[in-house]
């Protein structure tokens, strides 16, 4: 990843960034939603948040939408064109939720109440279960959207009573307003017609622009294309590229549909088990081998299954070739200064289509019993039975195993990343310890 | 109905089936109806009563077989027909000249009774009075309940904390009904916010356990500070209110400075006069604040909270209005209560009242005013009109008082009215912004909130 940064140019929302999310933790009870997640949200851009199913995707935007308190980390969205570095720094040491400038303001939107959230930070969003107000009309939707600037407009209640002149400027105002956003989304017809009786597509549409009638910086949308066919999505691709156009909205969303995500976002966020695994533009998360794998839902159990995937999957494969390619020319000299065959007692057929270095194996256990592999999170029984075809029987030949093995084996399980990810050579360390402490807690008594 | 002859076969069954049910009633009620024991001299005397339990076993017969033609057999049951006659359409379309007569008829009440009734024209307005009172306390619930949502079964307490505050300001400082119709309301308004603070969090049923038991509070506190409120004593002298000053007393008050007879109507007209204007505000109110971003949000509070909260309203904030506007207009009608009875004391303020203040709007229709003027009429009306039943002696006996039978009759009522219009009498919703068409809102569409 880091190596990406690295290569290529510096990226939107790396330097203009309306909202970050730094080192943001969910745990619910003793599950843990999202692990230490940032990624940044580039001001104008489209960023998309992906993952499979489970992934943390919408814990992070109820985290962001302040309907969760994150347990760790912060989220900051900024108003105006700087980083603002310094105030936001200042203003997490002071306390406080917000520092509001005259063309900048800074949010600190894990302090804010939801509704604040909206109502300051002008961040809008939209629900992954659609969520309208189904009795009242279309225009009532939009109308209720603008709660806040009609409130003030009817001197909180009192001056719309009396009906004052003001009040019925604002109020004009309002409903051309709302009848902008029906015209954007091709519901002016059903303007009069109760959210509930329009059909789905329609009130997906009829959710972005009751969003968009808060006039938010930032609209966050939770599956925005679920339920949608090819047409209506081609739409909503259109209407999202308008906003982020004509009205410079900066949209972060959840989507499954990768033809959407891959379409229109200009950055790619990817989650599995509430870590980032990936982040960067649609080509760099199409071809990130983390991505597939985890998209592929590659698990110990399944493994099986997986390879013959893969057989479909020459992508991989040549992914993995050119990787090795590129390796090899780097690291050439290391990689053949010890040779593989030597280091292993085992010969396994195609090691050299893996990049990195096989393992050293044991033909045998040491003792007469082996270590229990499954033990390491991450091993299931189907992979220990791989392993100890490869003559890895111990934790502590595990724990030994530098990158190029580690990578070796990432390939050769068909997981590439998760071994780095579920780190197997630090719980393997932990668990050898362990075996070896027992053993010698033995010895000692007999 | 199409299948207007019963196939020969269904009236045979039900001819057979009612039988069965009559020969059961006739068993069951042989000794309940035909056998009868008096103490008399030296043991029981025995009478008989043939004819009254034929004529009960006659009744079972007779009620079976027509539900059984009609309802349980039938493949089109009378109560499917009512429900396809009485369609919304037909409705709306009455109630659009509904609301004009009706004000028009509430208007010139007074003068139409006095007209039509001279004899009894002092019962009636009186009674017009009470209706009008709980028009006003439907109209009042209904911001709480048809519009926000928020099931309140203790929404009583606020009529009474109207009622006792004008009453012990009068007692304590001699305030009069038009300086403490204001106090009043602003207090009742307070007590809503203070209920409304403990039960923000709550939903459904627990919203509605936290209402009833504050109503029962307030009661309660009412009826054991003796020392402040007079308690099961209550507070009596409560003085009536003055028309600019003007008594309605027999020397030098209304009467005599506009040169008319003395006559006591007089102050029931004003009275009803009084609850009139106080129930139009509150109309007024209610329905320029739905038309206001505070009702919209209501009405939205009601459809989903979590979409609320996501569009930058203040739920917390938008809660508690809606339960201080109601329960000022709670307080309004309290304070009225106490000054037309000139006597309060806690019996008025029981739990009953908060039920039959919701059946009026649950009845009438959650949100809808002029269904809250038709349940109001139709129930409270009805149960008066029960007294008057005079006749109903002369077939039953003496001894019979309709009034006893109020309740059952008012079960039965609501029963029929939630077959036939589960949602209240008008139940579709009228939209509180138009951009080219106004199109009623069928009502299930409409959310009905917490607790229902």
């Amino acid at each position: 990843m880091e190596t990406a940064m690295n290569t290529t140019p510096a990226h939107n929302w790396d330097h203009n960034v309306v909202l970050s999310v730094e080192h943001l933790t969910m745990r619910f009870g003793g599950l843990l939603a999202v692990n230490d997640l940032s990624f940044n949200v580039g001001r104008g851009d489209i960023t998309a948040l992906i993952g499979p199913n489970g992934a943390g995707k919408t814990t992070v935007f109820n985290c962001v939408t302040g309907f969760y308190k994150p347990t760790e980390g912060r989220i900051v969205m900024r108003h105006g064109n700087d980083l603002q570095s310094e105030k936001v720094e200042a203003l997490t040491r002071t306390g406080r939720q917000h520092d509001i400038g005259k063309d900048s303001a800074v949010f600190l939107l894990e302090r804010m109440p939801d509704f604040e959230i909206s109502k300051r930070a002008k961040v809008a969003r939209t629900f992954q279960n659609i969520r309208l107000f189904g009795g009242m009309t279309a225009l009532e939707n939009l109308l209720v959207a603008q709660h806040n600037p009609l409130m003030i407009a009817s001197s909180m209640t009192i001056g719309g009573i009396f009906n004052l002149p003001g009040f019925r400027k604002a109020r004009a105002e309002a409903i051309d307003f709302a009848a902008y956003w029906l015209e954007k989304t091709g519901l002016i017809e059903r303007a009069d017609d109760p959210a509930a009786d329009l059909p789905y597509g329609d009130q997906r549409r009829l959710e972005i622009a009751r969003a968009m009638c808060t006039r938010p910086h930032l609209l966050c949308l939770d599956e925005p294309a679920a339920g949608l066919n090819p047409r209506e999505s081609t739409e909503l691709n259109q209407l999202l590229q308008y906003i982020r156009r004509d009205h410079g909205t900066s949209i972060l969303l959840i989507e499954h549909d990768m033809g959407v995500v891959m379409e229109i976002s200009d950055h790619v966020v990817v989650l599995d088990y509430g870590e980032k695994i990936s982040d960067g533009n649609p080509d760099h998360v199409k071809n990130d081998p983390k991505v597939i794998s985890a998209y592929l839902g590659v698990d110990e159990e399944e493994v099986a299954t997986i390879e013959e995937i893969a057989e479909d999957l020459p992508e991989i494969a040549a992914k993995a070739a050119a990787l090795k390619e590129h390796k090899g020319e780097a690291s050439g000299q290391a990689a053949t200064a010890e040779p593989p065959a030597a280091a292993s007692e085992i010969v396994v057929e195609g090691a050299e289509n893996h990049p990195g270095a096989q393992p050293s194996g044991l033909r045998q256990p040491r003792s007469d019993k082996p270590d229990d592999l499954t033990r390491v999170k991450g091993i299931g029984s189907v992979n220990e039975r791989k392993l100890n075809a490869l003559g890895i029987w111990h934790y502590d030949q595990v724990a030994a195993w530098k990158k190029k093995e580690v990578e070796w084996v990432g390939s050769y399980l068909a997981f590439p990343g998760r071994i780095e990810r579920e780190d197997w050579v630090k719980q393997a360390k932990a668990l050898a310890k362990g075996v070896a402490g027992k053993k010698s807690g033995k010895g000692g008594k007999s | 109905m199409t299948s207007a002859a019963p196939h020969p076969s269904l009236l045979a069954e039900s001819v057979k089936d009612a039988a069965v049910a009559a020969f059961l009633a006739a068993v069951l009620g042989f000794f309940f109806f035909a056998l009868r024991t008096d103490i008399g001299t030296g043991g029981l005397d025995l009478t008989y009563r043939w004819g009254l339990w034929f004529t009960a076993t006659a009744i079972v017969f007779a009620v079976r077989l027509a539900l059984n033609l009609l309802v349980f057999k039938t493949r089109n049951p009378v109560t499917q027909h009512i429900k396809i006659t009485a369609s919304e359409s037909t409705l709306s379309g009455i109630g659009r000249v509904l609301g004009p007569v009706l004000l028009i008829v509430a208007a010139t009440l007074p003068f139409l009774v006095m007209w039509l009734f001279p004899n009894r024209d002092r019962q009636f307005i009186d009674l017009a009075i009470l209706i009008m009172t709980y028009v006003m306390l439907g109209w009042g619930l209904n911001i709480v309940v048809g519009l926000a949502g928020l099931l309140d079964l203790g929404y009583v307490a606020f009529y009474a904390v109207g009622a006792y505050s004008f009453a012990l300001m009068a007692q304590y400082f001699g305030f009069g009904f038009w300086m403490a119709l204001p106090l009043a309301g602003l207090l009742a308004a307070m007590w809503g916010v203070i209920l409304g603070f403990p039960v923000l969090r709550l939903r459904g049923d627990y919203l509605a356990i936290v209402t009833l038991a504050f109503g029962e509070i307030i009661r309660v506190v009412l009826l054991n500070w003796y020392e402040f409120t007079g308690g099961p004593d209550g507070i009596s002298g409560i003085p009536k209110p003055s028309f600019f000053g003007l008594e309605f007393s027999r020397t030098g008050g209304f009467a005599e400075f506009f040169g008319l007879p003395y006559d006591s109507i007089h102050r029931f007209v004003y009275l009803y006069y009084i609850i009139l204007l106080l129930a139009l505000i509150t109309n007024f109110v209610t329905l320029r604040l739905r038309r206001l971003p505070i009702g919209r949000a209501w009405e939205a509070l009601r459809e989903d909270e979590i979409a609320c909260r996501s569009l930058g309203i203040n739920t917390t904030n938008t809660k508690l209005t809606a339960f201080a506007i109601g329960a000022m207009f709670g307080g309004f009608a309290g304070s009225f209560f106490a000054t037309r009875q000139g006597f309060i004391s806690p019996e008025s303020f029981t739990f009953l009242e908060s039920a039959i203040i919701l059946a009026i709007v649950v009845l009438g229709g959650l949100g809808s005013q002029i269904g809250v003027v038709i349940a109001s009429v139709v129930m409270i009306g009805g149960i008066e009109l029960l007294r008057n039943l005079g006749f109903l002696k002369e077939i039953f006996g003496p001894d019979f008082e309709p009034t006893q039978y109020r309740m059952l009759i008012f079960g039965l009522a609501m029963v029929l009215i939630m077959v036939w219009k589960p949602r209240g009498i008008i139940s579709s919703r009228n939209p509180s912004a138009v951009y080219k068409e106004r199109k009623k809102i069928g009502s299930d569409m409409v959310a009905q909130g917490e607790g229902h």
